[in-house]
């Protein structure tokens, strides 16, 4: 017979395993994966920077003080001030927000979507999947810069905008390659199962090969975020995104860069090395998920 | 008579007042008392695209300054006084600018015998009178974007072979700067009527100092030295060509690379610092106030825009004194004006705009009246979209700017930046902005004329406004004879536009610093960058 204090013994001990567990796990992901980790912590700190920065920025980011405009980095302002005046340092921090609020909103969406439209083609096959395919192929024959910078030339500029420019090219790209894999997982005599058993289609897609094409997608979702971030910062660069005086790193290079390269260089060093900082982040951490998941690299 | 001559008198005085009031730094002289040299091209950088070539369509710099060379004008300002706004002189016409007979309702022009078009065909008063007939009473269908500076002329004919009369409705003085327009090309009239009216907007026919040569779509216009030229010895130039060059960086590079001897538009104070910098007495400088000024223009068809007390808001938020002193730094932006040219006499003088909203020079007082009518209209943190056009210098830097000036009386704005092309059909067509940025740039500087961008009835006005008031003030202005009684009446106007009605906001005027190689000689900047654009004064020091 059991008591109720060996259950709840076996309670905490289950509870304190599961903690050694999560800790054990990013041990070894460290171990395993040193780069990884660090894009990690670098993917973490962006996102703590974006949560906290109202307490974390020293000033309004956007408020001009003409009487600082230009000042170089010293105790006042930590990573000095643009020509309008207005602090880097906390620009910087709003603008991770911009940053990861487009790039997490293009990838996720455009993921997805190419997540259900890629298993869906597999699973349908046939003429469907030729005619999907084809109009991928469409898609996919523009460059991802070229294809945003058209949405974007239709569209006009603004935020909302520009997210559905960048989510646009990634969603034939998530496509293709999950559909590659749910082609093999349409063959496995489970899904003839689910099929006899009389299961919708959506119920099969979403609920039966979706979940086994999952490592192919997380590899895509985090190369998307690094991808939408730079993409943000390019259309904001060029004009076409998000617009002032939203802090945006984009922005910031387009705004002052060119002209105070030269005199003022923290105002093209700062949102470059914030971009370039996010972007391999982002990257280091998708190529350590993509060796985890990926049954050939884990082996090595 | 007695009209004409104090008219002129006091056109003379304005001139000379306008003469030493604008600005040149030093390297302006560098051609004083030398030598003209002869040979060489000039490579100049343009900022904007050439929408077509037809100066009497086009209101664009990119399109004056590469196509300006290839014709001439019936007058034109001094090239060697092109500060002046009463400074004029022939170009087509021969002898003095005519002065009005028969009180000013009567202008006369000779036209000289010597000039023939680029195709050999001889120039005569008919080609004169159909340029100006295209210009004044375009058929319809036929586009004419400075119809509206001649309202005045009733009729324009040839009374003999090389005779060209105006007979105007009315006296008027800003008929003789309206004539000066530098997109007035003058075009054969036997294009015009075997090519028909739209021939232009592709092809060139001028009878300017260059001929055209090749255009290469975004990439350059090329012209060469048109040896009938009617100045003898003029161009000193073998030629030219116009670089297009949108982004300012890469002209600035262009520049600095010698890969372009000058951009006539002008450049910010930073970049001129840089060049100033980097290649010292290589780089001349010459600055003006210009004859632009930038604004606001709330869509008064939309709510909450309708209400005065919210658009009195809008100007009051503004701190133009305050902007002038630090923008001036970082922008193409520095004067503070109402609705006429700064330093010129029907301008208003600090102690008058001090009296219109948003001019007071106690900031805080201001704004605090800013929030007591936002209060009022019920309208407190009013949110709406500034309609801006994507161009940096100065309209990005001057509506960032703004959104700040808003944000001080606890509006909230957020910025749509849109191309040219959008940002005028939104203005034009759709019509359906919060608050827009808008802009009053002309070439001669011609008050009475530059002032109807105000009239709810111009066909450049975006306020979608009728106001019945500031017409017939107007009316009056338009024919008022003395200077003292345009000046009074321009006041009148400008506080009906600026403080009563606030129907548009005025900003900060532009300021032109044109930086360039030093062995550029012989040009001289003038308050607008459409101005003394024929190069046919331009020789190269090399």
């Amino acid at each position: 017979m059991v008591t109720t204090s060996e259950i709840q013994v076996e309670a905490e001990t289950e509870e304190l395993l599961e903690k050694k567990s999560v800790f054990f796990h990013l041990k070894t992901f460290w171990r395993q994966q040193p780069l990884g980790a660090i894009g990690g912590v670098i993917v973490l700190l962006m996102i703590a920077m974006a949560i906290f920065a109202p307490f974390l920025a020293p000033y309004d980011p956007e408020l001009n003080a003409f009487e600082f405009m230009l000042v170089p980095p010293d105790w006042q302002f930590f990573l000095g001030t643009d020509q309008f005046g207005r602090d880097m340092l906390s620009r910087l921090i709003y603008g991770a927000r911009t940053a990861l609020f487009v790039g997490f909103t293009a990838a996720f969406i455009g993921a997805f979507t190419g997540l259900v439209l890629g298993v869906g083609s597999a699973y349908f096959g046939g003429k469907i999947d030729i005619i999907f395919q084809r109009i991928m192929d469409v898609f996919m024959a523009f460059p991802l810069i070229i294809m945003a910078l058209a949405v974007v030339a239709v569209l006009g500029p603004g935020i909302e905008n520009v997210i559905i420019a960048i989510t646009i090219p990634f969603i034939p790209q998530c496509a293709r390659v999950v559909r590659s894999t749910a082609l093999s997982i349409r063959e496995i005599p489970y899904i003839d199962a689910a099929r006899a058993l009389g299961y919708s289609h959506i119920r099969i897609i979403l609920r039966h090969m979706a979940p086994n094409v999952m490592a192919p997608f997380l590899i895509m979702l985090t190369a998307f975020v690094g991808q939408a971030i730079l993409l943000e910062a390019s259309l904001s660069y060029l004009g076409l995104g998000v617009q002032e005086p939203t802090p945006a790193w984009g922005l910031m290079l387009q705004g002052g860069a060119e002209e105070y390269v030269e005199s003022a260089p923290w105002v093209a060093i700062w949102p470059g090395i914030a971009i370039s900082l996010a972007v391999f982040g982002f990257n280091l951490f998708g190529d350590a998920i993509r060796d985890m998941l990926d049954p050939r690299l884990r082996s090595q | 008579m007695k009209y004409t001559g104090l008219k002129y008198a006091t056109a003379l005085a304005v001139g000379t007042v306008m003469a030493f009031g604008l600005a040149a730094s030093p390297g302006q002289a560098a051609t004083d008392g030398m030598t003209p040299k002869k040979g060489g091209v000039l490579n100049f950088v343009v900022g904007s695209k050439i929408p077509s070539f037809d100066g009497h369509v086009e209101t664009t710099f990119g399109m004056v300054h590469p196509i300006r060379p290839f014709y001439s004008l019936l007058i034109r300002i001094n090239p060697d006084n092109p500060s002046s706004p009463t400074d004029f002189v022939c170009d087509v016409c021969e002898g003095d600018v005519p002065k009005g007979e028969d009180g000013g309702k009567t202008f006369t022009f000779k036209i000289r015998k010597d000039i023939k078009f680029h195709d050999g065909t001889p120039l005569s008063a008919q080609d004169v009178v159909a340029t100006f007939n295209k210009i004044i009473f375009p058929p319809k269908g036929i586009a004419s974007s400075r119809k509206a500076f001649f309202k005045m002329v009733e009729s324009v004919k040839a009374t003999d072979k090389y005779t060209v009369q105006f007979k105007l409705k009315f006296p008027s003085g800003s008929f003789i700067p309206a004539v000066a327009t530098p997109f007035n090309f003058i075009y054969s009239k036997k294009d015009l009527d075997e090519k028909g009216y739209k021939w232009h907007q592709k092809n060139i026919n001028g009878t300017g100092p260059f001929r055209f040569v090749e255009y290469q779509p975004g990439s350059f216009v090329s012209g060469k030295k048109y040896e009938g030229y009617h100045f003898k010895g003029q161009p000193y130039l073998d030629g030219f060509k116009a670089i297009s060059a949108p982004k300012m960086s890469l002209r600035l590079q262009a520049i600095r690379g010698d890969r372009a001897a000058i951009e006539f538009r002008g450049f910010p104070p930073k970049a001129r610092d840089d060049l100033v910098k980097a290649l010292g007495d290589k780089i001349t400088v010459q600055e003006s106030d210009w004859n632009c000024v930038l604004m606001f223009t709330p869509n008064q068809k939309k709510k909450p825009f309708d209400d005065v007390r919210v658009r009195k808001a809008l100007t009051l938020a503004v701190d133009r004194w305050g902007g002038s002193k630090y923008l001036s730094k970082i922008a193409i932006v520095k004067t503070v004006g109402g609705v006429v040219f700064p330093k010129h006499p029907l301008a208003a003088t600090k102690e008058e705009m001090v009296k219109l909203a948003g001019y007071g020079t106690d900031i805080e007082a201001n704004r605090a009246e800013a929030r007591r009518l936002l209060k009022e209209a019920g309208q407190e943190g009013l949110t709406f979209t500034l309609n801006n056009r994507a161009v940096d210098q100065p309209y990005k830097v001057v509506g960032t700017w703004l959104i700040d000036q808003w944000k001080k009386v606890g509006m909230n704005v957020t910025q749509q930046v849109n191309p040219s092309p959008v940002f005028y059909d939104i203005l034009r067509k759709k019509k359906n902005f919060d608050v827009s940025i808008d802009f009053n740039c002309q070439s001669v500087i011609n008050p009475i004329a530059d002032v109807t961008k105000f009239l709810g009835s111009a066909g450049n006005n975006y306020g979608n406004y009728d106001d019945p008031v500031l017409e017939a003030i107007y009316a009056k202005l338009e024919r008022a004879e003395t200077q003292e009684e345009q000046r009074k009446l321009m006041r009148e106007f400008e506080t009906r536009a600026l403080n009563d009605q606030a129907l548009i906001g005025v900003t900060l005027w532009w300021y032109k610093i044109n930086a360039y190689r030093s062995y550029v000689k012989g040009w001289k900047i003038a308050p607008s960058h459409y101005l003394n654009q024929s190069l046919d004064n331009i020789w190269l020091d090399k």
